[in-house]
């Protein structure tokens, strides 16, 4: 399969990504490292007219220790989110969460920003970045702006992104508590989770539960009330809504939160 | 679009489409067809290549992605006609192969994987070719293979 055709843009720098998408209009789409965009292409659900190509923007991959928080650039791909010495000893959740997207090829090539932008339910990142309490900034033709990791995700492959905005870079705040875990199930290694968890600290975000990744309020209540890590996970289900479908029903998603959340406290436990 | 790639040392230059895939760019541009499409959907890595040394699957990768960069594919692996790469070699001594489509993409994922790690543990070695499918089942040879070549290397 090829995807229908379209034309191609390479954006030389940020600005000039955005003047592209300005011509482009609302038939243009962002191209990044392609992984989760050229493969809806191929299949149709996606036919843009025109791709901008941003893949280049060396500018924004990095990963830099900015004292409270670490900066990380949209472009970052996933392979060097994993092998970055910086996050695995401030935030081991972002490292280790991005070690487990796709395979070694898809880590080689995807990105951090073109996953959260893309912005779908059973993506590992866009939980991680919730559970982290990340800022996302955003650059457009009026300027830069900033949206909590907790505004950025409106709905299923929606965000809180604006026609012609780009996401630039991801402020990670080092976690005042430091236990983490990440919970991914899946029927094979490489395939989607059909439920994940990422958990840093008393927040508790999960994977594929609902239209967007969601906040766990549940379960975050019940540990700040002191909860016993089983009594606190039985809520994790709870104000969900996950979808039936080829790997899972709703009702096996909710049971599988609901272990997922509970093997997620204790790790995280054991890590604090 | 013009795009020009140096595919295995040499430069290729072509007028292709936009929406060309690089899989397509290297079977039928640069005529190298050991490079497979097998599912299309970046699941089975037969198309596997290394794009600037690091593995990518070139069915998800467009040729204008690739554009002034550096592919290599198995073919690229050899430096003479009986001078194989250690993987190659390997894979040959262990027969990590039995029909043989997924080979150039484990290959090429195997190389990718030894860049990154030269002396990974079979865990290692099973984790990085997740993205590779054999039909044949021949994980197991291929897992040898794969610790063979690496302990090659740690040898040299």
């Amino acid at each position: 399969m090829i995807p229908a055709s379209f034309t191609y843009k390479r954006a030389r720098s940020v600005d000039e990504a955005l003047e592209l998408m300005a011509e482009g209009g609302d038939e243009a789409k962002y191209l990044a490292g392609g992984q989760s965009l050229l493969p809806l292409m191929k299949l149709r659900l996606a036919v843009p007219e025109t791709l901008i190509d941003v893949g280049r923007l060396g500018e924004l991959s990095y990963i830099r220790d900015e004292g409270g928080h670490i900066s990380v650039g949209a472009l970052t791909s996933h392979h060097h989110l994993a092998s970055s010495e910086l996050l695995m000893r401030d935030v081991p959740l972002m490292a280790h969460a991005a070690g487990q997207v796709g395979d070694p090829q898809i880590r080689h090539s995807g990105t951090i920003g073109g996953s959260l932008a893309h912005a779908d339910p059973a993506a590992d990142l866009p939980a991680v970045v919730l559970a982290l309490d990340a800022t996302l900034v955003a650059q457009g033709p009026t300027g830069t702006r900033e949206i909590a990791a907790r505004d950025f995700f409106v709905d299923l492959f929606e965000t809180a992104l604006r026609p012609g905005e780009l996401l630039t870079e991801i402020r990670v705040p080092k976690p005042d508590q430091v236990g983490w875990s990440f919970q991914k199930f899946t029927k094979r290694a490489i395939d989607w989770a059909i439920v994940g968890v990422a958990m840093q600290g008393g927040n508790v975000a999960l994977v594929n539960m609902a239209q967007t990744p969601v906040r766990a309020g549940g379960v975050e209540h019940a540990l700040s009330s002191g909860s016993d890590p089983a009594a606190a996970a039985s809520h994790a289900a709870e104000a969900t809504n996950p979808a039936d479908d080829l790997n899972a029903t709703s009702g096996y998603r909710k049971h599988l939160a609901r272990v997922l959340v509970r093997r997620a406290i204790d790790e995280a436990r054991s890590r604090s | 679009m013009e795009v020009t790639v140096t595919v295995n040392g040499t430069q290729v230059a072509a007028d292709v489409a936009d929406r060309t895939l690089l899989v397509h760019f290297l079977r039928e541009q640069a005529n190298l067809t050991a490079t497979k499409v097998g599912c299309d959907t970046s699941s089975c890595g037969a198309c596997t290549v290394l794009l600037d040394g690091q593995s990518v699957k070139s069915c998800t990768v467009l040729a204008a992605q690739a554009d002034g960069r550096s592919v290599t594919t198995v073919e690229g692996l050899a430096t003479g006609p009986d001078e194989f790469h250690a993987v190659q070699r390997a894979f040959q001594a262990e027969h990590g192969l039995q029909c043989g489509f997924c080979t150039p993409g484990m290959v090429m994922a195997a190389v990718s994987l030894l860049k990154e790690n030269a002396a990974p543990t079979e865990d290692e070695v099973r984790s990085a070719l997740e993205g590779n499918l054999c039909r044949c089942t021949g994980y197991h040879n291929i897992v040898r293979a794969v610790l063979a070549a690496a302990g090659e290397r740690v040898a040299q």
